[in-house]
């Protein structure tokens, strides 16, 4: 196995986590928030931000899909190194990477009512990243607030479904923000 | 599959000994040896737990019987070979140098390492494991009948 | 009524400071080391592991350090312990036909292959005081016997060969586990055997015991009871195979009951399993009758009523972690709690008193 594919995981595993943890936590409290994130070196085509998301969520207890353009030798390798999270179809994700237009939204896991914590993550890497577009409403948003979003429907039927339902976070880069399946978008 | 063409049997073996060893001796031996390799961490000694797993009635489905403590690490000396270390208890010396004697066995170094370290270790296990298995001999039960009743 | 309460703070440092010192005992008394208690309360050491469910003898020897030998204390502390660990992941099943076995004796059959090898029992000693133990400077040397290792075959293999033992049926390859997801009722087998691994060692010997005094009567004969070390094999994902990531000494007890058949099942022996981390023969028995209880269902036996039959009951009563927390959570402040209670019995006597006052 080649060192090379097994570098770029957090070099101080216990308080890069947790920094990262709190980062993702407030990206997901308070939709229409952009956070910074670092402490990943993933391989291409996996952003820095996708890589902290894996590298802070994930373990062997949490299966990952990855859409075709994210399968790769290397990121499969880079992930079971540093995760040791198992690789499933969609329908039996905890968590999933991919392209928004790529991602099989009605196969994921929505939670079962005694446990809509069941349900799927998915980590959609966009181009794209700032806070204008789409308005959202909602717990952890004073008023309203704004997030370039590459779809409005979908999130709409998405919170329908609440208590449950899929939450999102959006990567881009070394960027993230959030939405989970309370933010009402208009 | 086999002993004999399984590819990984011979790290399978060095790795499984490496584990079962205890962190203290392996400290002693290796410090002897004196071959400590320049290394890099692709992942620094982590301290971790392990579901180990039986069988209900030794042979059905699997259960969860109880977590052991493990330690993992994983190095890469500077000629490229990576090495990684899985093994029992808490002991952070212990899976770092775990992981640079399984990069080591994979350089023209081995037969030196397997000298100096692996040899010395297998010898350890197997004369506690044959200590053990001559005390355990010694409470066999010879049965010999007295008298056999007839009802 | 609600009644705040802050304060204690001092109370409460100088009551840590004085169960540390208490602790340490007398100082004309050499301190205790971890690894004296480690080597030397092996067995109290062995049942904070197992009821601790997490296999480290120098984590259990400190904890019954710690807890000045409350081994439900241990216990708690070692369960606290093992919730912060990360989970690296799942090992194979363990292989028990390959145990490296320091005891191994059936009371089915005497010449077993094998043979009957006792180990470091207690069960054909006095139980008489030895008071030179009270003088210290002895130890003793374990006379030894060389013989080739010999293989020992699972007794229980041989019954399975002529097919008078039931099946035991296959499950999925990773097991539900206890400490991911709640327990719901009805449990699966491996549910039910993980509770009772790490259950409390009183409760299960007392499930057990009535098992056998009539309780949901069964009677097991102790097939197979052996105590080794077995290698722990995993599955290393960046490696894509498995090696020996350590060695966990275990108690295996398999039991063998009768059975008269049932609708369903013809009539044949079945099978009841114990299996613990340390030598810790008392448990592994007790479980394996527990256990065996636990089966009517499935095996199409009538339920009797009896409480080793209840699945709700026994599992739900094993823990004694669970157990100690809400038993003694009640000599902490329940101040409002008896408040209410207080005012609510004052009103009842008054009323009580207008009544007999008016009946007069």
């Amino acid at each position: 196995m080649q060192a090379a594919i097994l570098e770029g995981g957090f070099v101080e595993a216990p308080i890069d986590s947790a920094r990262a943890f709190r980062q993702i936590m407030t990206a997901m409290a308070q939709p229409g928030t952009i956070n910074e994130v670092t402490g990943a070196l993933p391989p291409a085509p996996l952003s820095i931000a996708a890589g902290v998301v894996l590298l802070t969520m994930c373990d062997p207890e949490t299966p990952v899909f990855l859409t075709p353009k994210f399968d790769t030798d290397e990121v499969r390798a880079w992930i079971t190194f540093h995760t040791g999270a198992p690789f499933t179809a969609a329908n039996n994700a905890a968590f999933a990477v991919g392209a928004w237009g790529d991602l099989p939204l009605n196969e994921f896991s929505i939670g079962s009512s005694e446990y809509p914590d069941r349900s799927a993550t998915l980590i959609v890497e966009t181009d794209h990243l700032s806070v204008t577009g789409a308005t959202l409403r909602g717990p952890g948003i004073k008023d309203t607030a704004t997030l370039s979003l590459p779809d409005a429907q979908a999130f709409q039927n998405n919170a329908l479904l609440f208590p449950l339902g899929l939450d999102f976070i959006f990567t881009c880069q070394s960027d993230l923000a959030a939405l989970p399946r309370t933010t009402k978008v208009s | 599959m086999t002993r004999e063409n399984d590819p990984n049997a011979a790290r399978k073996t060095w790795m499984s000994l490496l584990a079962k060893s205890d962190a203290g001796v392996l400290s002693q031996i290796w410090d002897k040896a004196d071959i400590a390799p320049d290394f890099r961490f692709l992942r620094a000694p982590e301290i971790g737990g392990v579901m180990v797993r039986g069988r209900a009635g030794a042979v059905g489905a699997a259960f969860n019987l109880g977590e052991m403590t493990v330690t993992r690490c994983s190095v890469t000396l500077s000629g490229g070979a990576v090495g990684h270390a899985y093994v029992q208890g808490r002991d952070k010396k212990k899976a770092e140098v775990a992981a640079q004697i399984d990069a080591l066995m994979q350089t023209d170094l081995a037969a030196q390492v397997e000298a100096a370290v692996l040899a010395p270790l297998r010898k350890i296990a197997e004369t506690a494991k044959r200590t053990r298995a001559a005390k355990a001999a010694a409470t066999k039960v010879d049965f010999f009948t007295m008298v056999r009743g007839e009802d | 009524m609600y009644v705040a309460v802050k304060g204690g703070e001092k109370a409460i440092d100088n009551a840590h400071a004085w169960l540390a010192e208490e602790r340490r005992g007398g100082t004309s008394v050499t301190e205790l080391s971890v690894a004296q208690i480690r080597e030397q309360l092996a067995l109290a050491v062995n049942r904070v592991m197992a009821e601790g469910s997490l296999f480290d003898p120098d984590l259990a020897a400190l904890a019954i350090k710690q807890s000045r030998g409350d081994l439900i204390e241990a216990i708690f502390l070692i369960r606290a312990y093992r919730t912060t660990l990360p989970r690296f992941g799942g090992s194979e099943p363990v292989d028990t036909e390959k145990m490296a076995c320091d005891r191994r004796v059936s009371a089915t059959f005497k010449d077993a292959p094998g043979g009957q090898v006792l180990g470091p029992t207690f069960d054909y000693t006095h139980r008489l005081l030895d008071f030179k133990l009270a003088a210290d400077g002895e130890a003793p040397q374990a006379p030894m016997t060389d013989a080739p290792p010999a293989e020992t075959p699972h007794i229980m293999s041989f019954l399975d060969r002529e097919n008078l033992i039931q099946n035991e049926p296959a499950g999925p390859e990773v097991p539900d586990d206890l400490t991911r997801a709640p327990l719901e009722l009805p449990a699966s087998r491996a549910l039910r055997l993980q509770a009772l691994t790490r259950g409390d060692e009183g409760f299960i010997l007392g499930m057990a015991y009535s098992t056998q005094r009539g309780y949901a009567r069964n009677h097991a004969f102790v097939a197979e009871l052996r105590i080794g070390a077995v290698p722990v094999e995993m599955d290393i994902p960046e490696l894509g195979f498995a090696v020996d990531i350590g060695e966990v000494t275990l108690t295996e007890c398999e039991t063998v009951n009768q059975f008269q058949g049932s609708k369903t099942e013809p009539p044949q022996f079945t099978r009841g399993y114990g299996l613990v981390f340390g030598m810790t023969e008392r448990k592994a028995i007790s479980m394996a009758l527990v256990d065996r209880a636990l089966r009517w269902k499935e095996l199409g036996e009538d339920n009797v009523g009896a409480p080793a039959q209840d699945e709700e009951f026994v599992l739900y009563h094993a823990d004694n972690i669970q157990a100690t927390g809400f038993l003694e959570h009640i000599k902490l402040p329940h101040y409002v709690d008896f408040q209410s209670e207080l005012e609510l019995i004052r009103k009842l006597r008054r009323e009580a008193q207008a009544m007999q006052e008016a009946a007069e």
